[in-house]
């Protein structure tokens, strides 16, 4: 290449540049796009944030105004706690119990491997919405709904799903939980996949019994994709909004008890007509979620590292 | 080591594992079960005492109080319309760009992929609201093309196509054509596309369904009941207070039934769709 180069000098010089141009054709695009459908808009919230406007009126510059309101608000910290709460309990034990999953999955001796792959990822292609309207048929407020059924089973008071402080919270992390935790086991099992068998083997000469093995090679190796998770799983918890607004029906955004800060922003915004105070919220919303996807994705690999000292 | 093995085939910890796998594929289906068994229910069926977990024969009946709500096959018609375009147009902006990062030398190339990473970051409901009058101005509210414009923008589609054409697309095959003449466009189109295509049906899936089962950008822009996709159709029906529970799970029913189906004919598409676009 290199002697072909020399010999024909001005052909691929022009070739470079042919190349050049292509290059940024090709990337074209996605910038044009971007820009106009991405970058503009983003920039424009934050612009918008700093004004009052309806939506018809001129707008009118507020400066910090419409952050203090939404600052003040008990409903807006309302909505973060009720984000914050679903998104611990919805996604937590989904780390936990995907792991665990993903190892059995992985078991050397295990029957029936591809059943029970497919079958945990199945709730995976559902929609939200559509996860949404199922449970709220499984957790209706009714004695009779299967959800209080079974807890009358086991001598507990029926739920008021759809309308209590922590009924709507169980309900909707449930929902998180369940169409997601065969997603994450199944990245987690394309992890355990990539460790090599020796290890395993090694630890099982050695003596080492499976749950050993789990804690002590598993885990550990498995690190960055338990911190791919976490971030994914934190990004997209903080953006909750299909699950409780299905969820509630009609009256999803006259309540508090599951209302999210997506949901407190389309409130905002599409409701009310209060577009300065809805861009402000977007802004604060882009902050959180830079804030806790940094704190939880260095505390995962602060974890591992903790361990491998210890 | 054999031996061993088979001895162990009873162990009680074999037995647990096994209970503990079969528990979780249980509660993973039983909701589908469960919407199948509402869907071909009265509405009624779930005041009954202890509740009903056997399917009845109201299958038809609920599905033509769906087709009485909500106009279901247009709503139907209306996601697989945008969904396929937009996984085209995703695909031919994702495998040109992935391509130029992977086989063209410019200045600023690093520095325009690492941007495009960034935009990751981006939620999506910071820029919802100019989203929302950009929309407006263009006269595309209530359209599948106001819709399909944000979906437009994947940074995920553009990094797996780099990945796949820089792992899988030989320079020598690029000099050699371009020695016989070959433009680039056309070392792109009857070379390069051929040799991508897997790489097409893994991020086609990734991007198909992440449009079919989004919620919140449709709902925004999608306001005439003529023009609702599935998702917005199937929220509506549980938006009045006068719940029907049969009609709303046979609603869910049939628009699920079709992505069941596809998902069991290609399920190991399907995964490993899902653990390459999320592990790379």
């Amino acid at each position: 290449m290199a002697s072909a180069k020399i010999s024909s000098n001005k052909k691929s010089m022009s070739e470079e540049k042919k190349d050049m141009i292509s290059g940024y054709l090709y990337i074209a695009p996605f910038f044009i796009i971007f820009a106009v459908i991405g970058l503009y808009p983003a920039l424009f919230s934050m612009f918008l944030a700093f004004q009052k406007w309806n939506g018809l009126a001129p707008m009118e510059f507020v400066g910090l105004h419409n952050f203090k309101i939404v600052l003040m608000d008990p409903l807006f910290w309302k909505s973060l706690y009720n984000t914050i709460i679903i998104a611990l309990m919805g996604t937590a034990p989904q780390l936990v119990i995907g792991i665990i999953l993903a190892f059995l999955l992985n078991l050397s001796f295990l029957r029936f491997r591809n059943f029970f792959r497919v079958t945990i990822f199945m709730p995976y292609i559902t929609s939200m919405v559509a996860v949404a309207l199922i449970f709220s048929v499984l957790f209706s407020n009714h004695e009779s709904s299967l959800a209080n059924y079974t807890l009358g089973l086991f001598g507990f008071d029926p739920v008021n799903w759809g309308a209590s402080e922590w009924g709507t919270k169980i309900a909707i992390s449930v929902m998180v939980f369940w169409r997601w935790v065969g997603y994450n086991t199944i990245i987690y099992l394309a992890g355990i996949q990539s460790i090599s068998n020796d290890l395993y083997e090694a630890a099982t000469i050695d003596g080492a019994n499976k749950f050993q093995q789990l804690i002590h090679i598993t885990m550990p190796l498995l690190k960055p994709f338990i911190i791919l998770t976490v971030f994914f799983s934190t990004v997209g918890s903080l953006q909750l909004f299909a699950e409780p607004t299905v969820f509630l029906g009609a009256s999803a955004f006259t309540r508090d008890e599951a209302m999210t800060v997506v949901m407190y922003l389309y409130r905002d915004a599409f409701k009310l007509q209060s577009f300065g105070t809805a861009s402000a919220t977007a802004v604060i919303l882009l902050v959180i979620i830079i804030l806790f996807s940094a704190i939880n994705t260095l505390a995962t690999s602060g974890f591992g590292r903790k361990k491998k000292g210890a | 080591m054999s031996q061993q093995a088979g001895s162990k085939k009873f162990s009680p910890g074999r037995i647990f594992i096994y209970l503990f796998l079969s528990l979780a594929s249980l509660l993973s289906l039983f909701p589908f079960y469960w919407m199948f068994v509402m869907a071909t229910r009265p509405s009624a069926a779930y005041n009954s005492i202890p509740p009903t977990i056997t399917p009845g024969n109201l299958l038809v009946d609920n599905f033509q109080k769906v087709l009485g709500a909500i106009d279901f096959f247009r709503a139907m018609g209306n996601t697989v319309i945008l969904c396929i375009s937009v996984t085209l147009v995703v695909l031919i902006i994702s495998s040109l760009a992935g391509y130029a990062f992977a086989k063209f030398k410019f200045p600023g190339k690093n520095g325009l992929f690492i941007a495009i990473l960034l935009t990751m970051v981006i939620p999506p409901q910071l820029g919802l609201i100019p989203q929302y009058y950009l929309i407006a101005e263009a006269g595309l509210l209530d359209t599948l093309q106001g819709v399909a414009v944000l979906f437009f923008l994947n940074p995920l589609g553009i990094f797996l196509m780099r990945q796949y054409v820089s792992n899988s697309v030989p320079d020598e095959l690029i000099e050699a054509a371009k020695l016989d003449g070959c433009s680039n466009f056309r070392i792109y189109r009857s070379i390069a596309l051929p040799i991508i295509l897997p790489a097409f049906a893994t991020l086609g899936i990734i991007v198909f369904t992440a449009v079919w089962g989004e919620f919140l950008w449709q709902f925004t822009i999608l306001r005439d009941p003529e023009m609702y996709t599935i998702q917005v159709a199937l929220a509506t029906l549980s938006n009045t207070f006068n719940i029907d529970f049969g009609m709303i799970m046979s609603g869910v029913f049939w628009a699920t039934v079709p992505l069941i189906i596809i998902f069991l004919l290609f399920n190991r598409l399907f995964i490993s769709s899902i653990t390459e676009g999320a592990v790379k």
